[in-house]
């Protein structure tokens, strides 16, 4: 059995860790901390739609911007919008969107900023993650948390959230997925690369039960919000 | 067989089932699916009889008809006032709601009633589908308030900044000094010495951050006493 370039089990997750309340300003923000990404999400309304054409006045409309720092990477990245971060944000939105009570906010905008502020793959999971509790906190109405990760296919074996060094492996297949826990719904799913029909079924359930364990730590950040009494 | 599954006043997130069974019926911050009863907001649970609700702890003023909410003045219009009252929602006011009497629109400057920037109490009397809010003040005791100046609250907060029948603002008026005036939306009127004010304030500051935590009018007590103005 050959073991991966970290030393990680085949479904081991990389060390977690989920803060939520970390933008005073935000109406309500989370960072999500997986290996060495790191998303902060800070969430805004509901409030007026600006431009007002784009208003809905059955629902609610979501606009998420996905950000990655110039420096969260070794090579610095030019910073701004491009390509890659306008269709993540889009991914992001709709990953998120199923999970919120849009119609109960009718002729609004909830607006989600997610910062990447340290990249080491999976940043579009942790940034799914980060968002769904910065919602949760904003006192926004949903019908589930979302939980978010990247399975894969490297080396011949099924792995749950890969890090860089295993994404560049040759022949390595990358499948970021979204998931809501409780409703059993399946929010976001891309591949990029190839790999057998049977090998990707086991990897959705190799997600699927990856997700369950971050959704667990996600309420368990968004309990701590609120410390009780006598804690 | 009907059961609950979280214990009253604990903190629940979205999407976390909270009893099941057709005997409890979801009220506010809850909703049904299929048997069982789900929380939609992050928020403490509340439970009477067999109806639940969640209380959140954080969110914006929606808007509902018979709240009396406390607004700013934002906009003068032809024949009524746009008014804030932290909503995402443009709020009207039109005339025949604010002022008694017949008056020549074409030849009165409705800046002489309310101007930009005064606060007013008022009755919100309707909310339409489509969030289109209107605002009355011809209760008794809805007014411009003059002087004064506003601090916020969440909304959700408001039940606990007013106390049981009253007992928590009561309090902090008679250690400020200060006359204190809570709309349903979180904004909050006072006018006092200005030490009365900053102690107000305080007071309000600790409310919001220990909201969902029971005991809070001793705190508030032993704080005011500890620093508050001598009263008469």
């Amino acid at each position: 059995m050959s073991e991966r370039p970290d030393g990680r089990k085949f479904d081991e997750m990389r060390d977690i860790e989920a803060k939520v309340g970390v933008i005073e300003q935000a109406d309500g923000s989370a960072m999500f901390r997986i290996g060495k990404t790191i998303a902060i999400a800070g969430v805004y309304g509901p409030k007026k739609v600006v431009p007002k054409h784009l208003e809905d006045p059955e629902k609610a409309i979501l606009k998420c911007y996905y950000d990655m720092y110039s420096f969260s990477v070794p090579e610095r990245k030019r910073p701004g919008p491009d390509r890659r971060s306008i269709e993540l944000s889009m991914v992001i939105k709709n990953a998120l969107m199923p999970a919120i009570f849009l119609r109960e906010y009718p002729k609004t905008q909830i607006e989600v900023f997610v910062s990447i502020i340290q990249a080491d793959a999976g940043t579009r999971c942790a940034a799914i993650s980060a968002a769904a509790m910065a919602l949760a906190d904003a006192g926004i109405a949903m019908k589930d948390i979302v939980s978010a990760v990247a399975v894969g296919h490297v080396n011949n074996e099924i792995v749950v959230d890969l890090n860089k060094e295993e994404e560049d492996i040759e022949g390595t297949s990358d499948i970021p997925m979204a998931y809501m826990p409780r409703m059993k719904k399946i929010t976001l799913l891309q591949l990029d690369g190839k790999l057998p029909k049977e090998k990707l079924r086991s990897a959705i359930e190799l997600g699927i039960k990856s997700c369950e364990k971050i959704y667990e730590i996600q309420k368990k950040a968004l309990k701590g919000r609120y410390k009780l009494q006598g804690e | 067989m009907s059961e609950l599954l979280v214990n009253e006043k604990e903190i629940v997130i979205p999407g976390e089932e909270v009893a099941r069974g057709m005997d409890f019926l979801p009220s506010i911050g809850t909703f049904r699916e299929g048997e069982s009863i789900y929380a939609k907001n992050l928020g403490l649970l509340e439970v009477r009889k067999h109806v639940i609700k969640v209380i959140p702890l954080s969110g914006y003023y929606m808007p509902k008809r018979g709240d009396t909410v406390i607004g700013v003045v934002t906009n003068i219009g032809f024949s009524g006032w746009t008014i804030d009252i932290g909503a995402p929602y443009d709020v009207n006011l039109p005339v025949g709601e604010a002022v008694r009497g017949r008056l020549e629109l074409l030849r009165t400057d409705l800046s002489r009633y309310f101007d930009i920037g005064d606060i007013i109490v008022a009755d919100i009397y309707n909310v339409t589908k489509s969030k289109i809010i209107q605002l009355s003040m011809r209760e008794h005791g809805l007014r411009k308030l003059k002087g004064g100046r506003i601090i916020k609250i969440t909304p959700s907060k408001v039940p606990r900044l007013i106390g049981k029948s009253g007992s928590m603002v009561t309090m902090i008026k008679k250690y400020t000094n200060c006359e204190i005036n809570v709309g349903q939306n979180g904004y909050i009127w006072i006018n006092g010495p200005i030490e009365g004010q900053y102690l107000v304030e305080k007071a309000v500051d600790l409310i919001e951050k220990e909201a969902h935590l029971s005991g809070l009018t001793d705190k508030i007590k032993e704080m005011l006493e500890k620093e508050g103005v001598k009263n008469e």
